[in-house]
């Protein structure tokens, strides 16, 4: 949690005509300064949540505080935040120039300093040469950059950003990742950004909001929610993770020790609760913390390999344990070539040293 | 329909003259009219008797006909104006308002297209009888902001719902009202439907016979004007030469108004992408 709070939501609900509900009792605290990212699958509620910052939504109950005051019954205009829109919802009856002005306009700032403001927000999105053009000869790329150069100028406290990059195409996208991170971190602004895309959302966020069915699943930094996805559906939304059922059978000081099936997986106590309540507990093992050899050794079970694809560094690995289990399996090329093809069996075992997981429900 | 169009062998050929007699059918009495305004004959039958330009020269110098033009354009102008502002509130309030009761109102205001000319015309005629303002031209005008309401509001309503809703709340996140949203990006984006509305409503009031005979006090409009000129044989010709400008200006008017009506949603609907889907 962090100490400082801009933006506060308070058992936030939001329930749509027809029962659909969009938001269910969302509690949530955004620092200011941070790189915020609102990420699950669609209908998840991740851009209710932002439309209902935003005010484009009433939420049906709960409250949402901004620097400490409630801002849950102002309308947009009212509320200084700003937001970047997935069809970017650029005016087309107005040139790039009129379309970033148009808040400072709205704020009565007098026309000079408007001019000049445009232009640095052109020229921090890299659109300067573009002040006079028209929305319609602008490109997909540029069009995002001058809406973010509409919302940026009316110096936010939040910045709110939704699928912002999803209409790109997959290079474009890349770059534009790093783009907003750098005008994040050169404006000092808080962003919040609702996107579905993991890898986009683990490569410039500070923090990651996982929602799932209107609830938050986890909130950790990128590299936390990898490494200790708290819940199933976090480890199959963040990377591919093996989901195997296994129980508690000791525990070697820091060490826990599972077993799913024949297979024996170790644990780091000080990182997972300790349950020894001979209940099945889902351990959650990626891919590349399974080794497969072509012998059988010490702490091994066998499976069967039903495909091998091509990862670029890796080979990945599809197989099914003997007992039934589908696993996947992460291997060195140099080490995996040649030895490996369909319907082998191969000997599975976790890595030493592997960052397992218990994983709630 | 479409299991005929999709063989094209035997199929297209039968649409073909489908549609051929379907057009024969609707546009063969209009074309008589301009045809028989040039027939240098008093009565309207065939054979043709030869070209003249003569009833059009009847049309000018006729007061009772320009007085029963100047009272449809006022009345037109008039009728326009105030179905076309009606138009943009009603359909505006309903797709941006988001209330029932706005909703009621648009679907009410849309009523007058199932109602029978007649109908209208009687309960209008005791309406403005009842309030005592009687049959006048200002009573033409309220009649004929009735009847072409529905046209209006159903032409800015297409049109505001074509305009992607983020562009609403754009503006309005950015701090304009919701009048200065109105105004300043909703208003412009929608103007060629405006002027669509207007000249369809413009059509409607000037073409318009059934109410304006019911309200028309001691000023005729052209329709009606029309109708008193068909009790004199002689007069025909005339009529019908009046009758063919009358045409071809509604065409050209109405032309103009689908014209400007497909350039406002070409101009959002042309953008790579379409509102975004709220999750």
């Amino acid at each position: 949690m962090p100490n400082e709070v801009l933006l506060r939501l308070e058992a936030v609900s939001k329930r749509f005509p027809g029962g659909v509900v969009g938001l269910d009792a969302m509690d949530l605290e955004v620092a200011p300064g941070e790189f915020l990212s609102l990420l699950g699958p669609s209908g998840c509620g991740k851009t209710t949540s932002l439309r209902v910052t935003a005010g484009f939504e009433t939420p049906t109950s709960g409250r949402i505080f901004l620097d400490g005051r409630d801002i849950t019954a102002l309308r947009p205009f009212d509320r200084p935040v700003n937001t970047v829109f997935q069809d970017y919802a650029l005016f087309p009856h107005m040139n790039v120039a009129e379309n970033v002005g148009f808040g400072l306009s709205l704020r009565k700032v007098p026309a000079a300093a408007q001019r000049k403001q445009v232009a640095t927000a052109l020229d921090m999105v890299g659109l300067g040469e573009k002040i006079s053009a028209r929305v319609a000869e602008l490109s997909g790329g540029q069009r995002q950059r001058v809406a973010l150069a509409r919302a940026i100028v009316c110096k936010p406290r939040i910045l709110l950003l939704d699928e912002p990059l999803s209409a790109l195409d997959a290079h474009l996208r890349e770059h534009m990742q790093m783009e907003l991170k750098r005008l994040q971190s050169s404006l000092g602004m808080t962003f919040v950004m609702v996107t579905h895309d993991q890898t986009e959302a683990l490569s410039i966020s500070n923090r990651i909001v996982v929602m799932n069915k209107g609830r938050i699943e986890q909130v950790a930094s990128p590299a936390l929610l990898y490494d200790r996805p708290a819940t199933k559906f976090v480890a199959g939304f963040i990377g591919t993770m093996n989901l195997l059922e296994a129980r508690l059978v000791g525990r070697d000081g820091a060490t826990l020790r599972y077993m799913s099936g024949d297979l024996p997986l170790e644990l780091s106590a000080d990182q997972n609760e300790v349950s020894a309540d001979g209940r099945a507990h889902t351990i959650g093992v990626r891919p590349e913390d399974l080794v497969a050899t072509p012998s059988a050794g010490l702490a091994t079970v066998p499976a069967k390999i039903e495909s091998v694809v091509f990862h670029g560094r890796t080979l990945r690995m599809h197989a099914q344990l003997i007992s039934g289990a589908p696993v996947i399996i992460d291997a060195s090329r140099q080490a995996a070539e040649t030895a490996f093809d369909i319907g082998d069996i191969v000997h599975v075992r976790q890595r030493p040293g592997a960052n397992s997981v218990v994983l709630k429900a | 329909m479409s299991t005929v169009a999709n063989r094209p062998d035997t199929g297209g050929s039968w649409l073909g003259a489908y549609v051929v007699a379907y057009l024969v059918f609707l546009y063969l009495p209009v074309a008589l009219i301009p045809l028989f305004s040039f027939n240098d004959s008093i009565q309207a039958a065939f054979p043709l008797q030869g070209f003249t330009l003569g009833w059009y020269g009847t049309l000018t110098g006729n007061s009772a006909l320009s007085g029963a033009l100047l009272s449809s354009l006022m009345v037109g102008l008039a009728a326009a104006a105030g179905a076309t502002l009606c138009g943009i509130t009603i359909a505006y309030m309903e797709i941006y308002g988001r209330s029932p009761l706005a909703w009621a109102i648009s679907a009410i205001s849309r009523l007058p297209f199932l109602i029978p000319g007649v109908i209208v015309g009687i309960s209008l005629l005791i309406l403005v009888n009842l309030s005592g303002l009687g049959p006048s031209r200002l009573a033409i005008v309220l009649g004929h902001v009735l009847v072409a309401l529905p046209t209006t509001v159903l032409v800015m309503r297409g049109r505001f719902a074509s305009i992607p809703r983020s562009m609403a709340e754009a503006a309005l996140d950015l701090g304009a009202s919701d009048w200065l949203t109105f105004r300043r990006v909703m208003l412009p984006l929608s103007l060629p439907a405006i002027g669509s509305a207007f000249m369809l409503a413009f059509l409607t009031s000037f073409d318009e016979f059934i109410v304006a005979f019911f309200l028309a006090g001691t000023e005729p409009t052209l329709p009606l004007y029309i109708w008193s000129q068909l009790r004199f044989p002689k007069s025909l010709p005339t009529v019908m030469a009046l009758g063919t400008v009358i045409l071809t200006v509604s065409i050209v008017i109405a032309g103009l108004a689908e014209l400007l009506r497909r350039r406002g949603l070409s101009q959002t609907t042309s953008r790579p992408l379409s509102a975004g889907s709220f999750t």
